[in-house]
């Protein structure tokens, strides 16, 4: 196991990733996309928290929350509505975004309260 | 059981034309209606035997600060500042208590009195408990279906409706967070399980609301946010993880989470507290196996996942430490507080802090007192796991780590025996519900040569378990009826049990004594209510009480006044002020009274009446707590050769501090009992030491009428010349 063949085992991961990424349907991807902006979203918020310090401290942790906890949704969502996953074939995908935007919405009416 | 109540019910039910489908649905709908109301009425002993009113300490601050909040608005209640208490440091009570309860008794007022149904706030609160418990039973009911079947659910609340462990704490007039705690935290925990049945997030989202109303309702959700990730690790750990798994522990996590850092009094601690930092590393564990678990499924090689896979755990488990390592070494993330670490290391708070060590609530538990309360459960809980095991699920494995634990913790506290009780009764109902089961089939089977099933004999104590043979086919039947009579006589023995302990153990309200008189007729001591009402009739409005910290809430509330101290005890230096106060000599203690403005001194003496739970014999607390903070009080002084006298023998320091003074004064003189001298303690057994007391910087302003309660006012400082 030298040098080189760790590379290009590293060369072949991110190729095979790729290809089998490039096969997902495409209302899955828009999820998935959605999931990456809001914990970018995240991310910049704990670099400027880092930078400016956490006063007041309900602010934050309400922002950061809000990020996460949609991220998460959504990844229950994608979960929920993926047609590979056989535990919820039972599950319509009008039901699942109707739950999805329920629990967005108490997300969204706590954050409210908790910013302060 | 369904099966056997129907053979003789069911001929008056086909005259009405049912199906069986529906005569099932009757039976089980008129059963839990008949639950419901057993559950409310075995509660209301106390309530018949003296009256309505509020039990012993800690209801009497609920009691209060609900009033504070029908009267004043949920704005007022959520912002108070009490002056009233913890002279002069007054208390933040709108950020140090847990709403839920007030909350939930302020709303029942609200909707009676909008039906105009004109009841007084007090009623609302003395019978919260008993219909939160009625409602726990159909909490159970659904649970022990979505476990196991609907018969299992059915025992399960019947069960519960009369389990002593879970009436100690929830009986007609005991107005405290479990009455409503026990029934959020079932709640919770059913809707979860749910969620993980169905892997739906509106399922997921009311189990986040249940976990709000539990946080609001009480200190012990704690267990809560860490039973819940230790069961999502087991479950990853032994393979059974799904996709619903991950839809439900996240939505509940997060959600949940934040609802919880709404109620004042929990703040920040999901984030910063060590007690729920396992909560918050489950949930990151799951994001990385759920991750990995993806990558897996689109990898098709195996080999390439497997490098993938040692990165990818490399860089999550150095993050992990490293952000953990910090936290708990800048202290950002606080380590376990002493309440709770005292669960994992019982002996931690005898040695460190005594106010924990005091309370009589907060001992390990004896064998008897298990027994007391659970009766036939304690043996039918080892079959239940028997049961549970064979029929590994997801709910059962819960159910299992959930009885596990909290029997641990109930080993460890008294108090947590009433966290365990719904567990307790839950499997114990899978266990009786499977025997029955078990053999009624045997019962209403046709002579075939079947397989005979494990006629386990866990319900009777007649029983042994053997196989049946298949040519003893009429002992089959034999042997099943027995055992079905012996079930059934170990279940009304537990009733009559339950109903006993409520009765004599459960349902003395503690404000109010009874004891037997000379020719058996009943005495009632109504000592403390009148001293408060004294108090509230004749003192000057803004006078200061000092008393121990037992009874500051009930001064509160009843009497009006303001105290020093009382049960909160948040402060543990101004409790150590007033155990010095009260173990020093008089003229030491009237410099520490005249700093804290103290007007009156209440102290509980049980001479007269042999009522032991008396200032006297709390004394030594009030010494040892004095003593953690204040190092002029030592212990050994007030004792004689280890041993803690009031008689002639007792220790000088004993015999004069300003706690034997008052609570002796003028005692030398009476006679408590026939053919014993003057001044016999009854309490203690002994005769008094010091008979001949005289008070100089105080004087006494009333004692009850069996001299239960004593007040003493201060004198103000003599005139200079």
């Amino acid at each position: 196991m030298g040098r080189a063949s760790s590379k290009e085992d590293a060369g072949a991961l991110f190729h095979s990733l790729r290809s089998a990424y490039a096969a997902t349907p495409l209302n899955l991807k828009i999820i998935d996309l959605y999931v990456g902006f809001a914990i970018f979203t995240a991310l910049i918020q704990v670099v400027y928290m880092a930078i400016v310090g956490s006063f007041p401290f309900n602010s934050f942790l309400s922002g950061v929350l809000s990020c996460v906890g949609t991220a998460v949704l959504a990844v229950c969502l994608r979960i929920q509505v993926n047609k590979e996953n056989k535990e919820f074939k039972d599950l319509s995908p009008e039901r699942a975004f109707a739950d999805f935007v329920l629990c967005n919405l108490v997300l969204h009416l706590v954050i409210m309260n908790f910013l302060g | 059981m369904a099966a056997v109540a129907n053979m003789p019910v069911s001929d008056l039910l086909k005259s009405f034309k049912l199906k069986t489908k529906q005569q099932e649905l009757l039976i089980r709908v008129s059963i839990l209606c008949l639950v419901y109301i057993l559950a409310f009425i075995t509660r209301l002993f106390s309530v018949l035997r003296y009256e309505s009113m509020i039990h012993e300490f800690d209801p009497y601050f609920n009691y209060r600060t609900t009033l504070y909040l029908t009267q004043n608005g949920f704005y007022d209640f959520w912002n108070w500042f009490d002056y009233e208490s913890w002279y002069p440091l007054g208390r933040i009570v709108g950020g140090t208590l847990y709403p839920g309860l007030m909350v939930t008794a302020a709303l029942i007022y609200r909707i009676l009195h909008f039906l105009r149904f004109a009841v007084h706030i007090r009623e609302v609160c003395v019978l919260t408990a008993p219909f939160f418990a009625s409602n726990t039973t159909l909490v159970a009911y659904f649970f022990g279906k979505e476990i196991w079947d609907t018969g299992a659910g059915l025992v399960a609340a019947i069960l519960i409706a009369v389990c002593p462990g879970y009436i100690s704490r929830s009986v007609a007039g005991s107005y405290d967070n479990e009455g409503v705690a026990i029934f959020a935290l079932l709640f919770t925990f059913y809707l979860f399980v749910k969620a993980v049945n169905t892997g739906s997030l509106a399922w997921s989202l009311a189990s986040a609301f249940g976990y709000f109303y539990m946080v609001s309702a009480w200190g012990g959700y704690v267990f809560i946010i860490n039973l819940i990730p230790l069961y999502v690790l087991v479950l990853l750990i032994t393979g059974r993880y799904s996709m619903r798994l991950y839809v439900a522990y996240n939505c509940m996590y997060v959600l949940g989470m934040l609802l919880a850092m709404q109620i004042r009094f929990v703040g920040f601690q999901h984030v910063q507290s060590g007690e729920h930092m396992a909560a918050m590393g489950v949930f990151f564990l799951m994001q990385v196996f759920y991750f990995l678990d993806w990558v897996k499924h689109m990898l098709s090689d195996t080999k390439l996942f497997q490098a993938f896979l040692r990165i990818t755990v490399t860089c999550a488990v150095t993050v992990g430490t490293i952000a953990l390592g910090l936290g708990m070494l800048s202290g950002y993330i606080s380590p376990w507080t002493g309440r709770f670490y005292s669960l994992l290391d019982p002996t931690y708070a005898k040695d460190h802090i005594p106010i924990i060590a005091s309370v009589s609530e907060h001992q390990p538990t004896a064998w008897s007192s298990f027994m007391f309360d659970f009766h036939i459960l304690l043996f039918l809980f080892p079959a239940g796991l028997y049961f549970c095991f064979k029929r590994l699920s997801d709910a059962t494995i819960f159910i299992v780590m959930y009885g596990l634990t909290s029997m641990y913790f109930a080993g460890v506290m008294v108090r947590l025996i009433l966290v365990a009780t719904p567990a307790v009764c839950l499997i114990s109902a899978i266990a009786v519900s499977a025997t029955v089961k078990n053999l009624t089939v045997l019962l209403r089977s046709k002579n075939k040569g079947v397989q005979t099933g494990s006629t386990k004999g866990s319900g009777s104590s007649k029983a042994s378990s053997k196989a049946l043979l298949d040519q003893s086919q009429p002992f089959q039947k034999n042997g099943a009826i027995a055992l079905l009579f012996g079930a059934f006589y170990l279940l009304s023995k537990y009733a009559t049990h339950c109903t006993w302990v409520t009765s004599e153990a459960y349902s003395s309200p503690s404000i109010v004594l009874a004891a037997r008189g000379a020719h058996g007729s009943r005495v009632i001591f109504d000592d403390y209510r009148e001293a408060y009402f004294w108090l509230r009739q004749n003192t000057p409005p803004d006078a200061k009480v000092m008393s121990w910290w037992d009874y500051g809430y009930q001064i509160t509330a009843m009497g009006n006044r303001t105290v020093i101290v009382d049960n909160n005890t948040w402060n543990n230096t101004h409790i150590a002020t007033v155990g010095r106060a009260m173990s020093s000599y008089e003229d030491e203690a009237i410099e520490i009274m005249r700093s804290l403005d103290v007007d009156y001194v209440l102290v509980v003496f049980g001479g007269v009446t042999g009522y032991s739970s008396d200032d006297i014999n709390k004394f030594l607390w009030m010494v040892r707590i004095g003593g953690g903070v204040f190092p002029v009080i030592k212990e050994p002084d007030y004792l004689v050769n280890g041993e803690y006298r009031v008689d002639k023998g007792a220790a000088p320091k004993m015999l004069n501090c300003l706690m034997y003074k008052l609570c002796y004064y003028r005692f030398g003189e009476m006679l408590t009992e026939y053919g014993k001298p003057p001044g016999y303690d009854r309490a203690r057994g002994v005769e008094i030491g010091n008979k001949d007391i005289k008070l100089e910087h105080l004087e006494e302003a009333f004692t009850t009428s069996n001299w239960i309660v004593r007040i003493y006012k201060v004198k103000p400082p003599n005139n200079r010349w």
